[in-house]
């Protein structure tokens, strides 16, 4: 609780500095602090505007959500497997890996038109562009892993009878972990970030669309409601898959040796 | 450390049979050579055609300078390195991969970091399939052997190098191996672990008698341990493969006593032995 009181400090004087420089017109066609968290007082709970974005937070919220969720885990349950069979098979790396590198460093934004004409406007699209964006953290994180095992360690189960066949869960999947998981969270997080992306693809619904739209009609102190909701929706799933990793490791620690 | 007063047939009624052992296994090793591919294509033989013969609950430790192959030897023993040209036999079985009959004890441990102690040294059980209630005698069996039932639910990051190693020796000892390999076992420990270990390794081998190579620098930890001490010599820098240069038999009866004339005098001459000039040396060595 001490810990959470050392975090108001900085957000305040931003938002003290930031009245400011609006007060003083440094700056202008930004919302003052006070115009936000009214906006964000009507848009959670309603009453202070009644417009079309009173009281839909939740709406929002939940669709949202969704999708961050879809994606993330879509990109996981391919990219888990994936990346243990590239860190294990030489052949299969040689293979794969020089496409993959190709298509890592193309932005999500670049893949919006190819997607819309595949997967057609709407949330479809919206899931497909996360999966595109949380993909590759978690398959580099999880081939890194899988390669990054020690040799001393697989050395070590042969020699206590671990056939070949089952040093991968036995061995190989353990060890790895914590860089599969390292690879969720940067993943989980990126989702958000692409979220905004994907929801400007004719969704109506969505913090990322709340922001499109409101840009479509000037509201500023919309854009920066949302901007605000979705680093705290970011934050807090984070804080949920690390409660959840924490929940499948126990108490093992979460070092490789 | 109650299992230390166990006799001989309780000890028995807890260990498993399935993994192949005989009183009479030792380990032969016939011709054995190693030979590198080398980093500009020239193949560097490290070891010569080594021969030896190791009889059942032998303790045996081969000291050498680096390079003498003195490692490669034991990893070849263990099943990790196939030799170029030879034979590895343990009793009548041919090595040709690593398994529990052989057990190896790495200078750095090599325990699995996200298991505890206990389970660290239940592993080897449960991979042989053993059932859960054997399972779980062994592992209390082997935690206590090496002092370590204070610590079970800890995990090995937690413990002390010298407890790490502890852990190490007692997951092999949970396979009931005919043979203990341990490469530089102590090398990481300050002198008075290491005192300690090596007397706890002495009881523990005269309990259970596997046989043992034992890999060290140090020529008093080779007196102080072995029954024949193999001094190994040469190496790919100093021109020719590494070699057995002499066995020396240590008749002392245990525990030895580090500053006896005995004793001495066999430290000396193993020392003398590593340090002389090799054939294909032109001035001598410096380290060691």
């Amino acid at each position: 609780m001490k810990r959470a009181l050392w975090a108001l400090p900085v957000p305040i004087g931003i938002a003290i500095l930031w009245s400011i420089a609006v007060s003083q017109q440094w700056i202008t066609l930004i919302p003052s602090p006070l115009e936000v968290l009214k906006e964000m007082a009507d848009f959670t709970v309603g009453g202070v505007r009644r417009d079309a974005y009173s009281a839909t937070f939740v709406t929002h919220l939940w669709a949202s959500t969704g999708r961050v969720l879809a994606g993330f885990a879509a990109a996981s349950a391919v990219a888990v497997p994936l990346g243990i069979l590239l860190g294990r098979g030489k052949r299969l790396a040689a293979m794969i890996e020089p496409t993959l590198g190709v298509l890592r460093p193309i932005p999500v934004t670049a893949w919006v038109p190819l997607v819309l004409i595949l997967f057609g406007l709407g949330s479809r699209s919206a899931v497909i562009l996360i999966f595109i964006g949380s993909f590759f953290p978690i398959l580099i994180n999880t081939i890194a892993g899988v390669k990054g095992v020690p040799r001393r360690l697989t050395e070590a189960a042969a020699m206590l009878g671990t056939s070949d066949q089952a040093m991968l869960y036995k061995v190989v999947l353990p060890a790895a972990l914590p860089s599969i998981f390292a690879g969720m969270r940067i993943a989980l997080g990126l989702a958000w970030v692409v979220l905004v992306v994907g929801e400007t693809v004719g969704v109506s619904t969505g913090l990322g669309s709340v922001i499109t739209e409101a840009r479509e009609v000037s509201r500023t102190e919309v854009i920066v409601t949302g901007m605000v909701f979705i680093g705290i929706a970011g934050l807090a799933s984070d804080k949920l898959l690390t409660l959840l990793i924490q929940k499948v490791l126990g108490n093992r620690p979460l070092i490789v040796a | 450390m109650v299992a230390a007063h166990q006799t001989a047939a309780e000890r028995e009624s807890h260990l498993s049979v399935r993994i192949p052992r005989s009183a009479t296994d030792g380990v032969v090793l016939e011709r054995v050579s190693k030979t590198y591919g080398g980093a500009n294509g020239t193949p560097v033989q490290a070891l010569g055609e080594v021969d030896l013969t190791i009889t059942a609950g032998e303790f045996i430790c081969i000291v050498g300078a680096s390079g003498c192959g003195k490692s490669t030897l034991l990893r070849i023993i263990g099943g990790f390195e196939r030799a170029t040209s030879g034979t590895v036999r343990v009793g009548d079985r041919v090595v040709d991969k690593p398994g529990p009959d052989r057990g190896f004890v790495f200078q750095d441990y090599g325990l699995f970091p996200w298991l505890t102690v206990r389970d660290n040294i239940a592993y080897g059980p449960i991979e042989r399939g053993l059932p859960r209630g054997r399972v779980q005698e062994i592992t209390k069996q082997f935690t206590e052997l090496v002092g370590l039932e204070r610590f079970a639910d800890q995990f090995p990051h937690q413990l002390s190098g010298g407890m790490q190693q502890r852990v190490g020796i007692a997951r092999v000892l949970a396979n009931d191996p005919a043979v203990l390999l341990m490469d530089e076992p102590f090398g990481a420990l300050d002198s008075l672990t290491r005192q300690t270990m090596q007397e706890q390794l002495c009881r523990i081998w005269q309990e259970l008698k596997p046989v043992v190579v034992l890999v060290t620098h140090s020529a008093e930890e080779a007196v102080y341990l072995a029954d024949r001490v193999v001094v190994m010599k040469g190496g790919p820098s100093h021109g020719i493969p590494g070699h057995i240069e002499k066995v020396v038999p240590v008749p002392l009866s245990r525990p030895r006593i580090v500053t006896g004339t005995k004793f001495n005098a066999l430290r000396r001459e193993i020392l003398a032995t590593i340090h002389a000039p090799n054939s294909g040396d032109v001035s001598p060595p410096e380290d060691g």
